[in-house]
Formats: C-alpha cells, sequence, structure tokens
C-alpha cells in the first residue's frame, strides 16, 4: 500500500463523504422526527442539480460574470427552490398519510421517487447534462514520482459542507425553532399538547434537508461537471447507508457517517476494485444493520408498549 | 335552534317530510356567506408555489451549458405555468365547493376513510355466484371474439384476451380455499374449468390463431402473475415492504442459464432446484435483517438488489456480463423443441409426426405455467386461512401484541419472505426459459417496482386484484406503445394516489370468514 495512493484516495473519500453527509442529515432528520424512510430524498438532491444547472445558466445570460459570485447566487436560489419542493412534497402527499400504517407512506415515498426521476427525464430530455468546470486546479504534495493532489474543488466542498453543518448544529441548538425540532423529535403528542405546530415543525425539517441536499447537488454539480435524472438513485442508498452507519436520528452521526463511508469507498475503489465499490457500500449497509444496528452514535431504539 | 341528531326512526321520517324546518334554513343561512375571499387567497398561494416548484424543471430546458425558455410549452402537463394556473382554478371551486351543503354532504360521504374490514364468505351461495361470473366472462369473450371475427381487432389479440379471461375465472375459482369437511363451493365446475383452461389455447393454436408472439406475452403476463402473487405475500399479507424482489427473479434465471453452462442442469432440475435457492438467498437475506424494525427491510432489499445486479454485470468471466448468458429451452421427456436433431436428442415434432414449428416451445411453456400458476395460487390461498398465514396478517396489524402473544416474529416474518423467493425463483426459470437468454438489464430497479406497482393496485392482499393488475399492467403497454414514455410516470402516480385515497387496492382485500364451530374444534 502506497502512501500517497492511500492520501489521495483519503482525500478524494472525505471530499464525497462530505456530499454523502449532506444528503444522510435530510434522511436522518425526517427519520427521526416520523420514523420513515424518504425514499425520495434521493432524488430531490437530483432535482437540486438540475436546478443548479438551470439557475447557473440563467444568472451567467443575465451577466454575472464574478465567478463567486454566480456560484453564491445559484447556492442561494438553488436551496430556496429545493427547500420549496421539500415543503411542497410534504404538504401534498405525506401529510394526508401521517395518521396511517406504516407501509403507506414507504410506498408512497417510492412513487414520489419514480414521479420525480421520470418528470425531469421527461421535461429536461434523457441526455447527460453539463455545467462547464469553473473551479480547475489545485495543489500537489510530495515528489516528483510519488505525489497526491488536493484540487481547490475539493477543500471548497469540505469548507462549504462544514459551514452548512455547523450553521444547523447552531440553528437545531441555540434557536427556539430547533428546541421545537427536537422537542418534536423526542415526543410528538407531548409538544402538541405544549403548543407547538407539529406540522409546521415536520415541515420545516423536510425543507432543511431539501436545503442540505441543494447544497451537496450544487458542490456535486460544479465538481462532477455533467449528471442525469438518475444520479439520486444510487447516491440516495449510499447516503442512507451513510445515515445508517452514523446512527439514524442523529445529526452528528449523519455527518460522521457520511465522512466514514466516503473514505472506506475511496480507498476500497483505490486498492481492491472500483467496479464493486457500489456492491460494497450496500454491503457496508447491510452489515452494519446486522451488527450494530443503532450506528455509531444512534440511540438504541426501544420499542414501547 | 340546532339541529338534534335524533335515534328514532320517526323522528328522522319527520324531519325529511317536513323540508324547510328553521333548523335547516338557520343552517343553510350560516352556508351561503361562502368565505370567497379566502378561497381566492388559498388558491392563489396554491397556484404560485405550484408554478415555483413545476415551473424551473419544465420551462427552462438545459441545452449544453445553456438554456431555452419555453413559457407555452406543449402538452400542457409539461409546463409549470400551466399547471400552476390549473391547481389555482382546481383548487378555488373544490373549496368553494366543499363550503356549500351538497359539497359538505359529499365529503362526509366520499371522502371520510373506510374504516374496518369487510368480511367475505366464499362458500355462501357459491353456485349463484358462480353462473353470474360465467355469464359475465362469456359476454366478454364473445364480444372480443366477436370484435376479433369482424376484423376490429386482431384475431390473435382477441384470442389472448379470451384467454385473460378464462385465466381469471378459473382462479377466481382457485381463491376459495377449502375447508374441514367442506366441499368446494362450485362444486365440479372448478375442475372442469381448469381443463377447458388447458384445451382453449390447444385449440387456438389449431386454427392458428394463438401463435408465438401473443403466447410469449402471456407467458410473460404469467410471469409477473407469479411474481405478484410471490411479492403480495411479503407484502400484503406479511407487511413486509421489500424492494428488491427481482434479485430473486434474477436468482432463477440466472440459476437456469448459468447452471445449464456449468453443471449441465436441464429446465426440470432448474425448476426445482432454483426456487430453493432463491429462497435459501432470501432467508439468508432475510434473517439477520428482520430482526429489526421493519423500515430497514426496504433499504435493505434495495441495496441487496442492486448488489445482486451490480454483481452479475460486473463479474464477466462468470455471468457473461452486460451480454448476458443463454438459456435453455424446455425438454418433454427428453424431447426437444429443436428444428434438428442435435445428439442423441429426439425433436418433439419428430417424434409425434407432426411438422416443426418453433411455436410448439411457447405453447408448451404457456401451459405448463398456467398450471403452475394455478397451484402457487391454490397453495397460498389455503396458506392464508392456515395458522402461518393467519400469523401473517396478525403480525402485520401489530407486532407488539403478536410477540406478546408467543408468536416468534422472526420465523414467521422469514417464512412469509422466503416463500416469496420461491416463488419469484419459479418465475425465473421461466423468464429465463422464455427468453431463451438472461442479461441484467432484465433485472433493475424498474421491475421491482413494476412488480410492487401491481401488489399495490391489486389491493394488498387481494390475490385475485393482483391477477387482473398483473395482466392489466403488463399487457397494457402492448396497446399503449404511444404511451410507453411514460409509463413510469403513471406507475408513480398510481402508488401516490392509491395510497391517499384507496390505500386497500381498487378491489379491497376481503378476509376469508371464519365460522364459530370451526375455531372451536
Amino acid at each position: 500500500m502506497e502512501w500517497h495512493i492511500l492520501s489521495q484516495q483519503i482525500v478524494n473519500g472525505i471530499s464525497l463523504g462530505s456530499i454523502y453527509g449532506l444528503i444522510a442529515i435530510g434522511y436522518t432528520m425526517v427519520y427521526g422526527i416520523i420514523g420513515m424512510i424518504n425514499f425520495a430524498h434521493g432524488d430531490i438532491y437530483m432535482v437540486s442539480a438540475y436546478i443548479t444547472a438551470i439557475v447557473f445558466a440563467v444568472v451567467t445570460f443575465l451577466g454575472v460574470d464574478a465567478v463567486a459570485l454566480s456560484l453564491l447566487i445559484t447556492l442561494v436560489i438553488t436551496m430556496a427552490i429545493t427547500g420549496l419542493y421539500g415543503w411542497y412534497i410534504e404538504r401534498t402527499v405525506y401529510r394526508p398519510l401521517r395518521t396511517t400504517n406504516r407501509l403507506a407512506p414507504l410506498i408512497t415515498a417510492i412513487g414520489v421517487s419514480l414521479l420525480l426521476q421520470n418528470y425531469v427525464q421527461i421535461s429536461q430530455g434523457p441526455n447527460v447534462q453539463g455545467v462547464p468546470s469553473l473551479i480547475p486546479g489545485g495543489f500537489t504534495i510530495g515528489t516528483a514520482d510519488e505525489f497526491f493532489r488536493i484540487r481547490y474543488m475539493d477543500m471548497i466542498i469540505v469548507t462549504v459542507s462544514i459551514v452548512a453543518m455547523s450553521l444547523l448544529t447552531f440553528v437545531i441548538h441555540k434557536t427556539s425553532l430547533g428546541r421545537q425540532c427536537r422537542a418534536v423529535e423526542q415526543d410528538r403528542k407531548m409538544a402538541t399538547i405544549l403548543g407547538i405546530n407539529t406540522g409546521r415543525i415536520i415541515s420545516t425539517v423536510f425543507v432543511i434537508g431539501s436545503m442540505m441536499a441543494a447544497v451537496a447537488g450544487e458542490l456535486v454539480t460544479f465538481n462532477y461537471g455533467s449528471f442525469d435524472f438518475y444520479i439520486g438513485f444510487v447516491l440516495g442508498i449510499k447516503a442512507f447507508s451513510a445515515a445508517v452507519l452514523g446512527g439514524i436520528g442523529s445529526l452528528p452521526g449523519a455527518m460522521l457517517g457520511g465522512l466514514l463511508l466516503g473514505v472506506l469507498e475511496s480507498i476500497f475503489a483505490g486498492f481492491v476494485s472500483s467496479d464493486y465499490k457500489d456492491v460494497f457500500s450496500f454491503s457496508m449497509l447491510v452489515l452494519v444493520l446486522v451488527f450494530k444496528p443503532s450506528g455509531l452514535m444512534g440511540r438504541p431504539a426501544v420499542e414501547k408498549v | 335552534m340546532s339541529h338534534i341528531p335524533t335515534s328514532t326512526g320517526q323522528d328522522v321520517a319527520l324531519a325529511s317530510v317536513v323540508p324547510k324546518s328553521p333548523a335547516v334554513d338557520g343552517a343553510s343561512a350560516t352556508r351561503s356567506s361562502i368565505d370567497f375571499k379566502h378561497s381566492l387567497k388559498d388558491a392563489m398561494v396554491a397556484g404560485v408555489l405550484t408554478m415555483l416548484v413545476f415551473s424551473p424543471i419544465t420551462n427552462f430546458i438545459l441545452q449544453q451549458y445553456s438554456f431555452k425558455v419555453d413559457w407555452f410549452r406543449t402538452p400542457l402537463f409539461l409546463n409549470g405555468i400551466s399547471i400552476g394556473l390549473l391547481v389555482a382554478f382546481v383548487r378555488f371551486f373544490v373549496s368553494v365547493g366543499i363550503q356549500t351543503e351538497t359539497g359538505e354532504r359529499f365529503t362526509q360521504k366520499y371522502l371520510t376513510a373506510q374504516k374496518g374490514v369487510e368480511v367475505e364468505d366464499e362458500h355462501a351461495d357459491g353456485m349463484q355466484r358462480l353462473k353470474k361470473i360465467l355469464l359475465w366472462a362469456a359476454i366478454a369473450a364473445g364480444i372480443f371474439m366477436a370484435l376479433g371475427l369482424s376484423g376490429v381487432i386482431y384475431l390473435g389479440t382477441a384470442a389472448a384476451v379470451v384467454l385473460v379471461i378464462l385465466f381469471i375465472v378459473i382462479a377466481m375459482g382457485v381463491r376459495i380455499p377449502k375447508r374441514r369437511g367442506m366441499k368446494h363451493p362450485w362444486k365440479g365446475a372448478l375442475p372442469v374449468l381448469f381443463l377447458v383452461g388447458l384445451v382453449v389455447p390447444l385449440v387456438f393454436f389449431y386454427f392458428g390463431i394463438f401463435g408465438k408472439s401473443w403466447a410469449n406475452n402471456l407467458i410473460l403476463a404469467m410471469i409477473y402473475v407469479l411474481l405478484g402473487l410471490g411479492l403480495n405475500i411479503v407484502v400484503g399479507l406479511a407487511g413486509l415492504l421489500d424492494l428488491g424482489f427481482v434479485a430473486f427473479y434474477a436468482v432463477g434465471a440466472y440459476f437456469l442459464a448459468l447452471g445449464a453452462q456449468y453443471l449441465d442442469i436441464g429446465f426440470w432440475t432448474a425448476l426445482i432446484l432454483a426456487p430453493v435457492a432463491a429462497a435459501l438467498c432470501g432467508g439468508l437475506l432475510g434473517f439477520p435483517v428482520l430482526k429489526m424494525h421493519g423500515d430497514y427491510l426496504a433499504i435493505v432489499t434495495l441495496g441487496f438488489g442492486e448488489i445482486i445486479r451490480l454483481v452479475l454485470v460486473n463479474w464477466i468471466d462468470f455471468t457473461g456480463g452486460p451480454n448476458g448468458a443463454p438459456a435453455p429451452s424446455p425438454t418433454i421427456f427428453n424431447l426437444e423443441f429443436i428444428r434438428r436433431a442435435k445428439g442423441d436428442a429426439v425433436p418433439i415434432h419428430e417424434f409425434l409426426g407432426i411438422p416443426y414449428s418453433s411455436d410448439y416451445k411457447f405453447i408448451f411453456i404457456y401451459l405448463l405455467l398456467f398450471i403452475i400458476s394455478m397451484g402457487v395460487l391454490r397453495v397460498f390461498t389455503q396458506l392464508r386461512v392456515m395458522p402461518i398465514g393467519r400469523s401473517w396478517e396478525a403480525l402485520r396489524e401489530d407486532e407488539i401484541a403478536c410477540r406478546s402473544l408467543g408468536i416468534n416474529h422472526v420465523t414467521v416474518k422469514l417464512s412469509a419472505f422466503m416463500l416469496g423467493a420461491f416463488t419469484g425463483g419459479i418465475a425465473g426459470v421461466f423468464f429465463a426459459t422464455a427468453q431463451g437468454f438472461v442479461s441484467p438489464m432484465s433485472f433493475n430497479f424498474f421491475e421491482s417496482v413494476l412488480i410492487l406497482s401491481i401488489v399495490v393496485l391489486g389491493g394488498m392482499g387481494n390475490a385475485i386484484g393482483v391477477i387482473i393488475a398483473a395482466f392489466t399492467l403488463t399487457l397494457l403497454p402492448e396497446f399503449l406503445r404511444d404511451f410507453a414514455g411514460y409509463r413510469v410516470l403513471l406507475f408513480g402516480l398510481l402508488m401516490i394516489l392509491m395510497m391517499i385515497w384507496r390505500p386497500n387496492g381498487l378491489l379491497r382485500a376481503k378476509r376469508p370468514v371464519f365460522e364459530r364451530e370451526e375455531v372451536s374444534v
């Protein structure tokens, strides 16, 4: 195992893992608050990639040339629209099902996922779409023969993820909205009795999750430069694996699980086989569920009668 | 004066005789002030939000780093502006409508949740029901045959529709469970019908109106019937969401293809061993996961389905990779469906002394699949009224209560899961042998979704509903080729709408009746 390849895979893994972590937040928060796996979350991320490209094209068309400014404007608008997606889906589809058995929301979420994928496919065409690569370059560390490379984009991904995570942690732990979210997560019925608008808080959680997915969507779009309507499926499962690995329901767990999964997957791809890296991630999910279902930082689930 | 609810029938009758009682007047007086302003505001907000959601994706079309704006995009459902206007319009009228008295009554009557379960006694007046079913089936079959003979639709299509109707009628009989000490309510009619179901395709084939192409379509539809019945046990009866059902289907299909390639396994051996292999896979996967909260199963099976597909794609040396692998045809007592004898194999047409036709293989698979589907339906019907079947449904309804009553939730769930996988394995063998070829493309996530749609649309737990849904969803695309692009979109929409409005399926699942004597025995 050569050190520079290992370092390179770790760098790639951290950048990939931040993305997993950002998307995993949506899964983990929704699961924490209403106990439902939102299968459509991966596709919300996919929609956000499309919206990023569209908004960026419009912003460029309107004559904003400065890269940083146009990226920032794109990020804000994309987050707003994707957040609206989360709210809209929760309001129209999931809310009527809140009192039914647990199978109905799961099947509905599959339906939403199919709907989003195919609606985007039909309206934007099945071809791979792209954005221009804006931030090329990076710097290398090591000798001429043995080196690894840190791209500027990797640094941006990690920085933006850290900022987004810190903001979210601040909102959840220090604001009144966050306190309400935590209260609803702990005991929804009691929170309702104490006068918290539970419906609004659940909507808010969907919006927050979607916004985090939008951040990931923008970062991935400008990192890889290309995307299609199918990207949400595999990344969705992987992000969910990350959420489970970190302990579903736990915010720091989602980020930690994402980083861990990203790094492990990169190392596996670099040293064993890149064809089977998805198989590796899915197997990780199964293994974690078998041996430590509460994850790294989750609370063990206790079913009360 | 308020309207006091009456308990006696007399008062109700009085109230209806006197149409203009003060109470009714008072009620309509308060109703007449419909809050138009609120409705308008509500509709505007809904419309604008809908536009904001749909418009960026639909009205701005990406074109390689640039974009094209199309404010008047057609068809209308691909235009965010029109969707927004439509939502606002509909919402306004609905919100005004439900404020009127008629609207309120309508809401009360149709939009309140259906509670409770319907109980059905299949043994009551079985013969009358059979006559009714046969009458309707004969009328429908007659109409289609008349259409076919008069040339409005292809004769082959008409024959296929008749066979589907026949299949459903027989399934309706097979689906009635046998009770202890009781005869089947259809008496001797069921075996006769079953024979008719075997003979009619042969007659159609003899007259040359049932050939390879429609036989192949019906085989595919029946494979989905099998898959639907298998998943119905897992999702419908046991309440476990399995999103990787296609993995077991793939195990069955590849068992035949690779078994023939490496171990020289024939169709019949595979038909027995492949389902067992699929069930073992199901057991290995299900055992650790079923111990936990049910939701995890969905995502683990989803991951497992993808793992199987990725292995099939990437393990090129063994599975043939994306190019797939050939699968052998079935044989009848070592007689083969080939034109010329290879080695010591005897072609079936030479043995029977009839001219060669490539249709024989498909007709044979059709008949065999028909028998096996009915057998599977029979077994599943009987299981449902046996203790194991009742435990599945009980666990679905309340796991904690069942566990406290001493039901081992892991083994009960595992039995459902493995039985579903077993059925998937059977379907896989038939798929491989009918296509003569397997490739990973046939086992993607969409297949799992299609099978799930069949179960959801058919009404979870309802075998007849599942069968009708399987035929509809697999044969309808044959007729509606122009809409092929919208198929998945419709499936998604269907799943959402069904879950919100009719979670029990279009045909409601009914519980079989359990009589008192039977329980006390």
